[in-house]
């Protein structure tokens, strides 16, 4: 795939290099480096309150960083709204997925992106474009795309919320706690459209406490540790052991990786 | 790895996936099925129109029961004109209910547009002046209405409550400003045209034509509609589904164009359709296709569903709720032209307050949420039935006017208990 080409040997598609950010006095971010590359999943742990959510708001624009350059496509950016991200490519679902339970998927995936035609919404077209981009996803467990959204299953809510950000052209998808409380079935469902989203050279980072799923899915492991952070790298570092130490800790577990044991996945 | 996905996905049983909030329309493949859709919608509470036009059957046979003068022409037709005014200010709050908002003040805003109009065809305007004049005078409050509400913030309740009181002063001092015109807190109407709207109708010919062209040309839209949805290979309802809706909306216009055409003048002949039934009918086509099919509709159910995630798709909520109480505005202004035609006259002992708490209750009775995101101006039409219909039988039944006011409520309170019944707990 073309994407495989750059993902390996050029610049990451996202790059943040001392990236602080305060709250008044308290310090919330300090000296964060990450890189995102595209085509790849990067996972995003740490503990509560380690600094998880403010980074991705910074680097959505909900916040500006207080030092450090973020580089998108290798170029210093300053997203000062959402909307800037959003322009630039980078599409956040967040936790609470901002659907509207009483549109449709088809209406909730062309909310603001309307296809009009004499003057009047163009349904057909809008509902090709939708049933194109859920098959592209291999989202085949919803049987009606004219349902609404409020009558769908977690996992299916979360697919809908990716596909509306993917339907904008998105380079980069950043994902809040995209599992949290789904079940076993709906889990696989948003792990497997997660790696759709890779394979189709999106770069996405995800944020998540369970570790299982990140075993799953990830190429990379980004541990944030009380705003620091603490470890980043390829999956293959990294066991489930080796993780929670440095989650928990925000050090380097002694001899790790030789004695842990494989994780599933 | 796919396996695992695969696995549970097809084990979703399909039954979960045909919830019962699903259009019934396009999850059916045959009509059975369409109708066993339908059924499990009602039973589960997102039933749309039915249970309303099972109600309005069902106070209409008790009426009809309790004096049989209730189901004659006359007073049918009476009944159409005598709703016309509810049904219009019920659509007129359809806009802002959608977003959960309301408007409290559309009834004396209504009030204010009929003294306008009247107070400038007395003066000897021209019909359409007056109407064009008092219909911007209605839209530009409700558009000052609406920028209070979106830009500072406010709940629409207050602010429209503010409106409802500063309206009714404002509606004394303009009959008061009128001088001589509006001798004793009364304008009379002398125009023809206007008068005509509840007091003129359609020749039987006329009627014929227009009601079968009319819901032809429904029937018609409909089933090239869902024709365009098959040919492009998206799923539509089954072809007998279509033919039957179709089929409902000519048969409905036929009863409708039949009675109405009944001789029912003791003295002098009258029949024919009264104008006001073609007025609502027009608006309820204009303001579905403004809330249904354009991006402005779109927005006012998604900012009504989830206002955050309207915020966040880019669209202007400000610009939104400003327009939709704009709208109402208008429409209360073409209210207060029809309660005008009603009465024959506009006077200080308008009850702007009743009226617009007869049309929210009518939208709210037809199906539409006091929350936001879910109804239809359709809605504001059956459920204005249903009110028209109430205090029409209570009259027809001769009770005192006390005993009256304690029916109405009582049974107003009935139908939006069944209605909550019928859809248990989906507000």
């Amino acid at each position: 795939m073309r994407q495989d080409v750059t993902v390996n040997d050029t610049e990451p598609l996202l790059q943040l290099r001392g990236i602080g950010k305060n709250f008044g006095p308290v310090r919330a971010l300090t000296d964060v480096n990450l890189e995102v590359p595209a085509g790849q999943v990067t996972a995003l742990v740490g503990d509560n309150g380690a600094g998880k959510s403010t980074l991705i708001k910074t680097i959505s624009g909900i916040w500006e960083p207080n030092g450090g350059d973020i580089l998108w496509q290798g170029k210093p950016v300053n997203f000062h709204t959402p909307k800037d991200a959003t322009n630039a490519g980078i599409a956040t679902v967040y936790q609470d997925l901002a659907l509207c339970d009483n549109l449709d998927i088809v209406q909730n995936m062309m909310l603001g992106h309307e296809v009009l035609k004499a003057g009047l919404l163009d349904e057909i077209a809008m509902e090709k474009t939708a049933k194109k981009t859920l098959a592209d996803l291999r989202v085949t467990t919803v049987r009606n795309i004219r349902q609404p959204v409020g009558s769908l299953s977690g996992g299916q809510r979360q697919a809908v919320a990716v596909a509306k950000a993917v339907q904008l052209d998105a380079k980069l998808v950043i994902m809040d706690e995209p599992t949290a409380a789904l079940g076993v079935s709906q889990t696989a469902l948003v792990l497997d459209i997660i790696e759709q989203l890779a394979s189709r050279g999106i770069a996405v980072l995800v944020i998540s406490h369970n570790l299982t799923d990140v075993f799953r899915v990830a190429n990379r492991l980004a541990v944030l540790f009380l705003g620091h952070m603490v470890s980043e790298g390829p999956i293959a570092n990294y066991d489930t052991n080796s993780a929670v130490h440095w989650m928990t800790t925000g050090t380097a577990p002694d001899g790790h990786a030789a004695a842990s044991q494989p994780t599933e996945g | 790895m796919t396996s695992v996905n695969q696995e549970p996905a097809s084990s979703e049983p399909a039954e979960l996936m045909a919830t019962p909030d699903a259009s019934a329309d396009l999850m059916a493949n045959s009509f059975g099925d369409y109708l066993r859709i339908v059924g499990r919608r009602v039973r589960s509470g997102e039933s749309g129109a039915l249970p309303v036009i099972a109600g309005l059957v069902a106070i209409v046979i008790f009426f009809d029961v309790k004096n049989s003068l209730f189901l004659s022409a006359g007073n049918l037709v009476n009944l159409m004109a005598q709703s016309a005014f509810i049904i219009t200010l019920g659509m007129a709050e359809v806009f802002v209910l959608l977003l959960g908002d309301i408007d409290l003040a559309a009834g004396y805003t209504a009030g204010c547009g009929a003294v306008i109009a009247l107070w400038m065809l007395a003066e000897g305007d021209p019909w359409w002046v007056a109407v064009i004049v008092s219909l911007i005078a209605c839209a530009a409050y409700g558009a000052l209405q609406g920028i209070i509400v979106a830009r500072l913030r406010l709940p629409s309740f207050v602010v429209t409550l503010a409106g409802q009181l500063g309206l009714a002063g404002v509606l004394l001092f303009l009959i008061d400003s009128t001088g001589s015109i509006g001798v004793g807190g009364v304008i009379n109407l002398h125009n023809s045209i206007i008068n005509d709207i509840e007091n003129g109708q359609l020749s039987p010919t006329a009627t014929w034509i227009v009601m079968i062209a009319v819901s032809l040309a429904a029937a018609a839209f409909l089933f090239y509609g869902d024709l365009r949805r098959r040919t492009a290979g998206l799923v539509a309802p089954p072809v007998s589904v279509t033919l039957l809706k179709g089929g409902a909306i000519v048969v409905a216009a036929v009863i409708i164009a039949a009675i109405a055409n009944q001789n029912r003048g003791r003295a002098i002949v009258l029949e024919g359709m009264p104008w006001s039934v073609l007025l609502v009918l027009g608006l309820l086509f204009l303001w579905t296709v403004l809330i249904g099919r354009t991006r402005f509709g779109r927005y006012l159910y998604a900012i009504g569903g989830n206002a955050e995630a309207a915020r966040r798709a880019g669209i202007s909520i400000v610009g939104i709720r400003t327009l939709a109480f704009t709208l109402t505005g208008l429409t209360a202004g073409l209210t207060g032209i029809i309660y005008a035609s009603y009465l024959g006259s506009i006077s200080t002992g308008v009850d702007g307050g009743t009226n617009v708490l007869d049309a929210i209750a009518a939208a709210v009775i037809g199906g539409t949420s006091l929350f936001g995101g879910r109804g239809k101006m359709l809605n504001a039409v059956l459920g204005g039935l249903v009110v028209g219909v109430i205090y029409n039988g209570l009259e027809l039944l001769g009770l005192s006017a006390a005993a009256q006011e304690m029916w109405t409520a009582l049974v107003l309170l009935a139908a939006v208990l069944v209605d909550r019944i019928t859809r248990r707990g989906s507000a």
